[in-house]
């Protein structure tokens, strides 16, 4: 492969083995310049380990590592031209705000007037001028968390790293950071590389995202894409509320599928490449895409008795136990309360799949 | 009712205080008789006369101090001059308990840090192993590096036979003898409390270090050093002091000529001949001494925590 100067980074064939333990099996991914790009999954995935590969804290096993197309994989952390925000944010306790935002910027030979200037720009940046002069340990969470930011943007690196910066604030926080964090990647055009468990905050911030489980990637592709064309099991049940019907498939064409239920119910649904006529395999449905009626109102309606309604905010989630399968979610969104009804716990029901709603999954 | 209740509460908090107080009771008392005890009786007595069989005579005076500053000729009747012998003795002390607790750090601090970056579970193995040699008495370990140092020894030995010099090294009765004896007399006391310090540092803060673009050696000297500062401090304090007032290993391997006070003050106590008020005033002296180095290093201390916030 030859090498590419316009991606920021360009991961091949990355193995990481610790002793026994394989964290990461050969994992290939290439981020674009000037992307939000996230790396999601549960705790134990690999995604800190590519992270912290990526900034030299971890070496190789095996594979490279390409920054704008230079091999960067056995370069000590303080040559490669990427910063990080850890995820305890790693302040200097004994430093001055300014000081440690000014760190980066001397060591990379700025006078220590120069690099106090721009650190100053950089806490003006984040709003927190007003601080400059206090120790870390007298400001708050948040604060700190954009200190943090603040001191590895300073030196202008070519690919910021973040390491779950976000997993200790509080929700609303989490919330505001996230759109700052987004605003803040735009305004300096430089790529981010965000690493979360978190699927929300992932859809919310990314232009990509790449789901990793067990030291393997899942998928790629847009939070779009990842959201409503899962390609797996695991996808599908990480990312967001489904809910899983086991069919057995019948016949697939031009991406559509007939399938049907152990009991015989005969389904229509969207396909994925890789699953052929025969195959027992899951089919995925998002819960907004059901709705209920007391009478079956297209060809897949699935016969069941609601158990609870639970008011969560801005929608009811109702709990339908299915006559011929598990139990469903139902999201009936307050707003449509007008158009979709609500049924009382007991109420025998059809369940309502939208045109397109249902989709097989790989395992 | 309502003022009642109060008040009962009030009441058994006072009793729950007062309780406390006479807790700590044992506490004070061996303080007050194991500590300033002594220091007391040493003050009165560097103020009283001597004995010629040692003892003292219960008769005001200042001969003691008046002995350690000023020289007053062979009979005592010349015009005093500053008495430099002891003055002497006494900056040989700090600067080889100086040198001494440089020694210690310079290779306490790389053994503290090994230690507490090993695993877990074998910290407390590399902690034991650097105590082990601390089991055996003083006395006997100290003769035996002087075993080990002398002319004909292991040491010598064991450079001659590899070809690196052709004669020994006089290493016995030299100030770089007494170094080392009281480096090794007190290195765990360094070690402990930097291992301690480097233990609870958070080595995110080097890993963000190296991420700022920061070297190895820069991590170390900006980040490291003042995070385990405190260790240092307690580490240097802990050989310093007792280091000034040691007298086995000045005794054992500096010889005559490498005289300190700890051995001034042992003279002045050990059989008949010697001096108990100006053993005591002498020991008043190195007590104020240190007292104030302390408070130095005290002072600096908070400035520098001052001037970084």
């Amino acid at each position: 492969m030859p090498s590419n100067k316009t991606d920021a980074i360009d991961v091949r064939n990355a193995v990481k083995r610790y002793g026994d333990f394989t964290a990461l099996k050969r994992i290939s991914l290439t981020i674009k310049d000037n992307e939000f790009f996230t790396l999601l999954g549960p705790s134990g995935c690999g995604k800190t380990t590519l992270l912290r590969m990526i900034a030299g804290f971890e070496d190789v096993t095996e594979g490279e590592i390409l920054l704008y197309g230079d091999e960067i994989e056995k370069l000590p952390p303080h040559q490669r031209p990427v910063n990080t925000v850890f995820q305890n944010y790693a302040l200097f306790p004994h430093m001055t705000i300014l000081d440690n935002v000014a760190f980066g910027l001397e060591m990379r030979g700025k006078s220590k007037a120069d690099a106090r200037k721009r650190a100053g720009e950089m806490l003006e940046l984040v709003q927190l001028s007003q601080f400059a002069a206090r120790k870390p340990s007298q400001l708050s969470g948040g604060q700190q968390q954009r200190v943090a930011l603040a001191r590895a943007l300073a030196p202008q690196p070519k690919v910021l790293l973040l390491d779950e910066p976000l997993s200790a604030l509080d929700l609303k926080l989490r919330k505001a950071m996230q759109l700052e964090l987004k605003h803040l990647q735009r305004e300096t055009g430089i790529t981010f590389i965000f690493v979360t468990h978190d699927q929300e905050e992932a859809l919310t911030m990314s232009d990509r995202i790449a789901v990793m489980s067990a030291g393997e990637m899942q998928q790629l592709g847009t939070p779009t894409e990842i959201y409503e064309q899962p390609r797996n099991m695991f996808v599908a049940d990480f990312i967001g509320e489904t809910n899983l019907l086991e069919v057995s498939v019948d016949q697939v064409m031009n991406g559509r599928a007939t399938c049907h239920l152990g009991g015989g119910h005969a389904l229509t649904c969207n396909s994925v490449d890789g699953i052929g006529e025969g195959a027992k395999v899951h089919m995925s449905v998002r819960p907004e895409r059901l709705f209920m009626s007391d009478a079956p109102v297209e060809a897949e309606s699935l016969k069941g008795r609601v158990a609870e309604n639970i008011f969560v905010g801005t929608d009811i989630s109702t709990l339908v136990d299915l006559a011929e399968g598990p139990q469903f979610i139902v999201r009936t969104s307050n707003s449509d309360r007008g158009n979709k009804r609500i049924f009382e716990p007991g109420s025998e029901i059809f369940v309502n799949m939208e045109l397109g709603a249902g989709r097989l999954l790989m395992d | 009712m309502a003022a009642g209740a109060a008040s009962g509460g009030s009441a058994r908090a006072d009793t729950y205080k007062d309780a406390r107080g006479w807790l700590l009771l044992p506490s004070w008392a061996v303080l007050g008789i194991f500590v300033l005890g002594p220091v007391c009786m040493m003050l009165i007595y560097s103020f009283l006369t001597k004995e010629f069989r040692g003892g003292v005579i219960w008769e005001p005076s200042l001969a003691a101090y008046d002995q350690f500053f000023f020289d007053r000729g062979l009979f005592g009747d010349e015009p005093p001059k500053l008495e430099w012998t002891y003055i002497t003795i006494f900056w040989r002390s700090i600067w080889q308990a100086g040198a001494a607790t440089l020694l210690s750090l310079l290779i306490g601090f790389p053994t503290a840090y090994f230690i507490a970056t090993r695993p877990e579970n074998v910290r407390p193995v590399w902690v034991f192993l650097i105590t082990i040699p601390y089991w055996v008495n003083l006395l006997i370990r100290t003769v035996s590096m002087k075993f080990l140092l002398r002319d004909q020894g292991p040491l010598n030995d064991f450079l001659i036979g590899t070809g690196l010099i052709d004669s020994p090294i006089h290493i016995v009765n030299t100030n770089f003898a007494v170094q080392l004896g009281l480096f090794y007399s007190y290195l765990p006391f360094m070690v402990l409390p930097v291992y301690a310090a480097v233990e609870r540092y958070n080595f995110s803060l080097s890993e963000a270090a190296a991420d700022l673009y920061a070297s190895k050696w820069t991590t170390l000297r900006r980040i490291v050093l003042p995070a385990v500062k405190p260790g240092v401090v307690a580490g240097c304090i802990l050989v310093f002091v007792p280091s000034m007032g040691s007298f086995l290993a000045p005794d054992l391997l500096g010889g005559a000529k490498n005289f300190m006070i700890g051995s001034l003050i042992e003279e002045q106590f050990k059989g008949n001949a010697g001096n108990w008020p100006f053993g005591a005033a002498a020991s008043m002296i190195l007590l104020t001494m240190v007292l104030i180095i302390l408070m130095f290093s005290a002072r600096q201390q908070a400035k520098t925590d001052k001037a970084g916030g």
